[in-house]
């Protein structure tokens, strides 16, 4: 049996018990998304958008999605963890285990009056009027995608209501609390006019088995809305991360994306936007860690469909031992899309010789009057600047640790919220051999 | 202090040190004068412990040890101090985390307790104003952006900070005007003491009117071709280096002298 049949006889299994199975709209796109996903499987490597990072993982192991109760059983013991992350920030923190929310570990903050954090399969349950709108098309991504569709039940759903600001971070964890578990969650972000927020994604580890996490967060922009969505991947070195980040923009609107990839021994991560208004502009800022034989890709897509839209978007690898990192950004600037400004970069420091760095900048331009500028490097320590550390008594541990922070840095000063910097500081120098020692140093000069 | 013995060196598998002789003690300070290329800077390069340098022969006893077998870092913890001729921009990490990280790593090795962040802070910011420089340059990248002036002014900076027993000073008067240098220079007097050597490295006799040497040597080819007083280098000024050039084997010092 492939993996797509394995998948079609899990859908046959648990499509009624999903929620929201009541729902024909529902019914029909998780129907006709399978269909896609068998049809299709997953992603090949002779799929030119997939050439550099191979799912054949996926076809040799067995994953599924947990029973309904494992969710429960999954969270006990998962106090502490929660915990750790929430500390010295109050925030409203919204906790999935095995895709499943969570309430007992989760902790809502009061939201200003308009700005709702619910849970997707309640939302289903009460209110699905609310969703079919943003929920998403069997069309939409990749096959991995077309698979969320089609067994994605739960995840937040996040409503600014019109002109709402929140200002603290909207935190949602995930949690693979059972092994080999396939989670495919789905968020849903919506702001209307004028509404500002910020959601942070934590995808963290409890064990070192595998797991498969299959994302789609969706958000959509209004008139002048600004989102900002950081994902801090912290999964197992044996999971395989799909993420599928997919924002749509109504004029004048603002969408950040920031991606830290620092944990799974495979992460790829589509991030896609679409000017679909005059004068949007979006920030895409990514950086990443891999080790060992850890692979993380990148793959963005800006789609300027109107005029006078700005995207800047910047990607910085660290790459050790035999890690890999690959990255292509796509840009189309349509016909009529004027006053376009772009700029795309991607920068690679790798520290061994093994590691290895892929860039492909993608630049459709079918308009006059744009700016359009990309540039990619690959490098390595700079050995003048680790001398000048060294001459000064630094030893040199510690001295490639801070010049692969210094290197992080840029990307990491791009988050504009200092609690979420240093969270993500933190997150990567724990990666570094005495890297903690570091993170606490610098904190202490902050 | 420092006996440096025979010394051959090379970089790129050029050899630019060709058999130097040089004796320090300490409270002295020695200026090394000479023109483009001589292998001054590889000097201080390999004093300092640069790799991409080869050593091919000779030796260097640093305080009664084999400085060649030392580490970069070691060295410096040790007391070795390299000012910059082109100080190494680093943009990402603050000056302060630098300045304390070098403080602290020479302060271990001399049994010293660490400093916290406050009286780091409290220690550094004295400093930074005998040498005039404004505290924002703690919480700006190490030497980013910095004019001439301000990235010499840190390594002036540094070395007060670190207190090391012998400083070489690498070109430290190149480019910089003259209110730069006489800041500068005075910064370096302040540190001379009786127990601390230093090296003045220098093409111009300039500098040492505000560094006054005890001694003054001139390198070419490779080697310490005339070791003299302070006189040698107002000679130089007068003369420029040519006539050395042409004959260096008449003045070259006794071996081992």
């Amino acid at each position: 049996m492939t993996a797509a049949q394995s998948w079609a006889e899990a859908f046959r299994e648990r499509a009624p018990s999903l929620a929201g199975a009541g729902l024909p709209w529902l019914a029909e796109t998780r129907r006709r998304a399978l269909e896609r996903f068998v049809a299709e499987g997953w992603p090949s490597t002779r799929n030119d958008a997939w050439r550099h990072t191979s799912l054949l993982v996926l076809e040799h192991e067995q994953f599924s999605v947990p029973e309904a109760g494992a969710a429960e059983r999954g969270a006990a013991g998962l106090e502490a963890l929660v915990r750790g992350l929430r500390e010295g920030d109050d925030g409203h923190w919204m906790v999935f285990v095995d895709g499943r929310y969570a309430p007992a570990l989760s902790a809502p903050a009061r939201l200003p009056s308009g700005a709702e954090v619910l849970s997707l399969a309640e939302v289903l349950e009460t209110a699905p009027e609310r969703v079919e709108p943003h929920f998403g098309a069997p069309e939409d991504g990749y096959s991995p995608t077309a698979l969320n569709t089609a067994f994605a039940a739960d995840g937040a759903f996040v409503h600014l209501k019109r002109g709402v600001v929140v200002e603290a971070p909207i935190h949602l964890v995930f949690v693979a609390a059972t092994e080999r578990a396939a989670n495919h969650v789905r968020n849903l972000i919506v702001a209307e006019a004028g509404a500002q927020g910020t959601v942070v994604e934590h995808h963290v580890k409890v064990h070192d088995e595998p797991a498969l996490s299959n994302i789609v967060t969706r958000v959509d922009c209004a008139d002048d809305a600004r989102v900002t969505h950081l994902k801090l991947q912290q999964e197992s070195e044996r999971a395989v991360h799909l993420a599928h980040i997919d924002a749509r923009q109504a004029r004048g609107s603002m969408f950040a994306s920031h991606s830290l990839s620092f944990g799974a021994r495979l992460a790829r991560n589509d991030i896609v936007t679409r000017f679909d208004g005059t004068g949007c502009e979006t920030l895409l800022n990514g950086l990443f860690h891999v080790d060992g034989k850890r692979h993380v890709d990148h793959h963005t897509r800006i789609e300027h469909a109107q005029p006078n839209g700005t995207s800047r978007e910047f990607y910085r690898g660290i790459l050790d031992e035999a890690g890999r990192g690959v990255f292509a950004g796509r840009i189309i600037v349509a016909p009529h899309a004027v006053r376009t400004d772009a700029v795309q970069r991607t920068d690679n420091l790798l520290l061994s010789r093994q590691a290895e760095a892929d860039a492909r900048p993608e630049l459709e331009i079918y308009a006059d009057d744009v700016k359009c500028a990309h540039g990619a490097t690959v490098g390595r320590i700079d050995e003048t600047a680790l001398f000048y550390l060294r001459s000064r008594g630094i030893d040199e541990e510690r001295a490639r640790n801070l010049l692969t922070w210094a290197f992080a840095a840029e990307a990491l000063a791009r988050i504009g919220v200092e609690s979420l910097q240093r969270r993500a500081r933190g997150a990567l120098l724990a990666r570094l051999p005495g890297g903690t020692a570091l993170d606490r140093a610098l904190e202490e000069l902050q | 202090m420092l006996e440096i013995s025979q010394l051959k060196a090379s970089v790129d598998g050029k050899r630019i040190l060709r058999g130097l002789d040089l004796s320090v003690k300490a409270g002295e300070v020695h200026a090394i004068m000479g023109p483009n290329g001589s292998g001054k800077s590889t000097l201080a390069q390999v004093l300092a412990g640069r790799d991409s340098y080869t050593v091919e022969g000779g030796s260097i006893h640093w305080q009664g040890e084999d400085l060649l077998a030392m580490s970069t870092e070691d060295r410096a913890r040790s007391g070795i101090f390299l000012a910059f001729q082109y100080p190494v921009e680093i943009p990402g990490v603050s000056n302060a985390y630098f300045l304390k990280a070098a403080v602290n790593a020479v302060r271990r090795h001399r049994g010293l307790p660490e400093l916290d962040a406050m009286d780091f802070l409290a220690k550094v910011k004295a400093e930074m104003k005998a040498v005039g420089m404004k505290e924002e340059f703690l919480y700006r990248s190490v030497n980013e952006g910095f004019s001439g002036g301000e990235k010499k002014r840190n390594e002036v900076l540094q070395m007060a900070l670190l207190e090391p027993k012998l400083a070489i000073l690498d070109e430290t008067d190149s480019g910089l005007d003259i209110d730069a240098l006489r800041i500068v220079a005075d910064g370096i007097n302040r540190l001379r003491s009786p127990e601390r050597a230093m090296i003045v490295i220098t093409h111009y006799q300039r500098l040492l009117d505000y560094i006054v040497p005890d001694h003054v040597h001139v390198l070419a080819e490779g080697r310490i071709v005339r070791s003299g007083g302070r006189e040698l280098a107002l000679e130089l000024e007068e003369r420029g280096y040519s006539w050395i050039e042409r004959e260096p084997a008449a003045v070259r010092p006794a071996e081992g002298a």
